[in-house]
């Protein structure tokens, strides 16, 4: 019996301190990897950054690319006063804010109905607006130009070659996406919620204006930051529907009009991306506290 | 005036039924406990009173008015969930006032009442909080704000005690009453714990698989329950059921529960049990605390009896003794001093001023 006390004793006070071990060679290992992937991933826009602030000269002599021997402004003051890239980023930004806009004002009612007012065939339509989301934009956009094209023809209303068509078509993409987002976490709102709020007299309208978009923000605004980085990233369509380089957008005007034939202006492309890729990086920064406060807790029990 | 009526009503989901046509008269004023095992469709019943479930069959009446197909917000009633159910991103004063806001209600007004309801409750320092800077307590009192505020006809409770700890849970029990003393609003309040039934209510409802089983004060259904199962449900612990033989003996009838034991019946009841004498398939019912142990003076009607105890669960003020008739397990309350313990035999005596005889085919109490 003692014998047996004995034995157990020092196991038992190791295996605390074991455990305490492990779980410091678990955060040593986690520290490594996050350090690894922080560096991976920061590599673009810090190499963007450096062979932006080269002139062509250093650039064409092939010096160490990771360090400025003669840093400048040139390339970004360029940029700046060139009429072009300024238009480019124009098109860009309205047509985000206006899929934004118009994404949210259709994906927000469409999830509340679908995820929260129970009717025939609701579950069917949530999972058909999934489905449309799986089909890639480079199978639709050909049929798209069809379309276009006959609308061109049957109204008259030139839609292709004009950047504010795009409005039309990116909802296509962040519309499905957006509403199967907003479906789950106006689910995950207890029931009770909406049952409290009919009680106290609110209609549909009411109960979504002053209880589930104030309890959603979080989820509505992933939404918001999913739909904007579509619209400002977007590539394959912009480069479909648009020739005019005054009707480009910022990820095309960048490569069509940089590129002269096989002359790469490196340093301006660089510049160019990195203050394109501002945008989503600032909106990000200032969203990111509310997208991560869980706004619901508190609502029921827990 | 606020009576609640229910006439006939029935819910059916899909196919599966859940509320089978029931009748209920509640009056003006009164405290109701809708009780019963989970699935029994007391819920379901609450739900079709406030407007949240469809009515498949019959009426819901308040206030003498059919109010079958008006929506939720103009029934005037008001409704204190499970889980609280309140707007997390609202203060305690912005939840208890959005009912009147969504109403138009003058704002001094508003102010008034949110006071006046706060004080009810001893939430007043907390009315500028967000809910989720309260305890479960806490948030329970202010979803009863919520309902108080709006002075309604009816007061709706599901289940609000579930969710707090059992010691919160007596003492909200309290509360809610003190808070129906000083509002005296017609309340229906749902609950499967009869222990909450039996403190709060001015008459309870036993339901049980979607009709309802007896209506009646608290006294009523303890001591003369009309069928087995509400002999069964309330009360804790819960009456013995042994079956039994109903035969004539010298000076009048005797209940036989095995070859050795068997009890007399008493005298004034003689006359109700004998048309049943010889019948098959009988219920003798006693609860624990008729089942004491052996005192000097017995009274009337108190019959000794000796057996020996399987387990005992001391409980302070009392112990519990278990003990097997006919292989059946019986249950008794004997004084703590009594010497009871496991695997002794024991002098008990059994008060039959207090049992009960039951049809077991039927489930009724003769």
């Amino acid at each position: 019996m003692s014998a047996s006390a004995q034995a157990i004793g020092p196991r038992a006070a190791a295996k605390p301190s074991s455990l305490k071990r492990s779980r410091r060679w678990a955060l040593w290992w986690s520290y490594v990897f996050l350090v690894l992937f922080a560096i991976f991933f920061l590599m673009p826009p810090v190499y963007m950054l450096i062979m932006g602030l080269k002139t062509s000269g250093e650039i064409a002599a092939m010096t160490n690319p990771w360090w400025v021997f003669h840093p400048t402004l040139e390339n970004f003051k360029a940029l700046l006063g060139s009429t072009q890239y300024l238009t480019f980023f124009r098109n860009s930004a309205v047509i985000a804010v206006a899929v934004v806009i118009i994404t949210m004002l259709i994906a927000v009612p469409a999830a509340f109905s679908l995820g929260r007012m129970k009717f025939w065939g609701s579950t069917t339509l949530a999972t058909g607006v999934f489905l449309t989301y799986l089909i890639p934009d480079s199978l639709l956009f050909i049929p798209l130009f069809k379309i276009m094209a006959w609308v061109h023809e049957t109204t008259g209303i030139a839609l292709l070659n004009h950047w504010w068509a795009l409005i039309i078509i990116y909802p296509t993409l962040t519309v499905p996406f957006c509403t199967w987002i907003m479906i789950g976490y106006f689910q995950s709102i207890p029931k009770e919620l909406d049952e409290a709020a009919l009680i106290d007299g609110a209609g549909y309208i009411q109960m979504l204006t002053k209880i589930f978009l104030p309890v959603a923000l979080p989820g509505i605004i992933a939404a918001t930051i999913f739909a904007f980085t579509v619209s400002w990233s977007e590539f394959l369509y912009p480069m479909a529907f648009t020739v005019s380089t005054d009707q480009l957008v910022l990820p095309v005007g960048i490569v069509t009009t940089l590129i002269k034939g096989d002359v790469y202006n490196w340093g301006q492309i660089m510049a160019a991306c990195l203050m394109g890729a501002a945008p989503p990086l600032i909106i990000y920064a200032f969203l990111m506290d509310y997208y991560i406060a869980g706004l619901t807790a508190g609502a029921t029990k827990g | 005036m606020a009576q609640v009526t229910l006439r006939k009503l029935v819910k059916h989901y899909d196919e599966t039924p859940a509320v089978r046509g029931i009748d209920l008269e509640i009056s003006d004023k009164e405290f109701v406990v809708l009780v019963g095992p989970s699935g029994c469709g007391k819920s379901t019943t609450l739900r079709m009173i406030a407007g949240l479930e469809d009515i498949t069959g019959g009426d819901v009446l308040i206030g003498g008015e059919v109010v079958n197909d008006v929506p939720p917000k103009d029934r005037d009633i008001a409704m204190v969930f499970q889980n609280y159910a309140l707007y997390p991103h609202m203060s305690v004063y912005e939840n208890m006032s959005f009912g009147l806001r969504l109403k138009k209600t003058p704002k001094d007004e508003i102010t008034r009442r949110v006071q006046n309801a706060a004080q009810i409750l001893d939430i007043s320092e907390l009315l500028e909080r967000k809910p989720k800077q309260l305890s479960g307590g806490q948030r329970q009192r202010v979803a009863m704000g919520r309902a108080i505020v709006r002075d309604p006809k009816v007061f709706l409770f599901d289940e609000p005690l579930s969710n707090l700890d059992a010691k919160l849970r007596v003492q909200m029990r309290t509360e809610i009453k003190k808070v129906h003393q000083k509002v005296r609003t017609t309340t229906v309040y749902v609950t499967h714990d009869q222990v909450e039934a039996m403190t709060l209510a001015d008459r309870v409802v036993v339901m049980n698989g979607g009709n309802i089983e007896q209506v009646g004060t608290p006294n009523d259904l303890y001591h003369s329950p009309s069928t087995k199962f509400v002999a069964g449900f309330i009360g804790s612990p819960a009456m013995n059921f042994l079956p039994c033989a109903l035969d004539e003996a010298a000076g009048g009838l005797r209940v036989r529960l095995s070859d050795q034991l068997s009890f007399p019946v008493p005298q004034e009841r003689t006359a109700r049990y004998r048309p049943h004498l010889g019948r098959g398939r009988l219920l003798f019912g006693l609860r624990p605390e008729n089942i004491m142990e052996q005192r000097p003076h017995l009274e009337a009607n108190q019959n000794p009896f000796e057996v020996e105890l399987e387990v005992t669960e001391p409980m302070g003020m009392e112990t519990l003794v278990y003990f097997l008739v006919q292989g059946m397990e019986v249950c008794g309350r004997v004084n703590p001093n009594a010497g009871a313990r496991d695997g002794k035999r024991i002098k008990l005596v059994a008060d039959l001023n207090n049992m009960h005889l039951i049809d077991d085919e039927s489930g009724k109490v003769l």
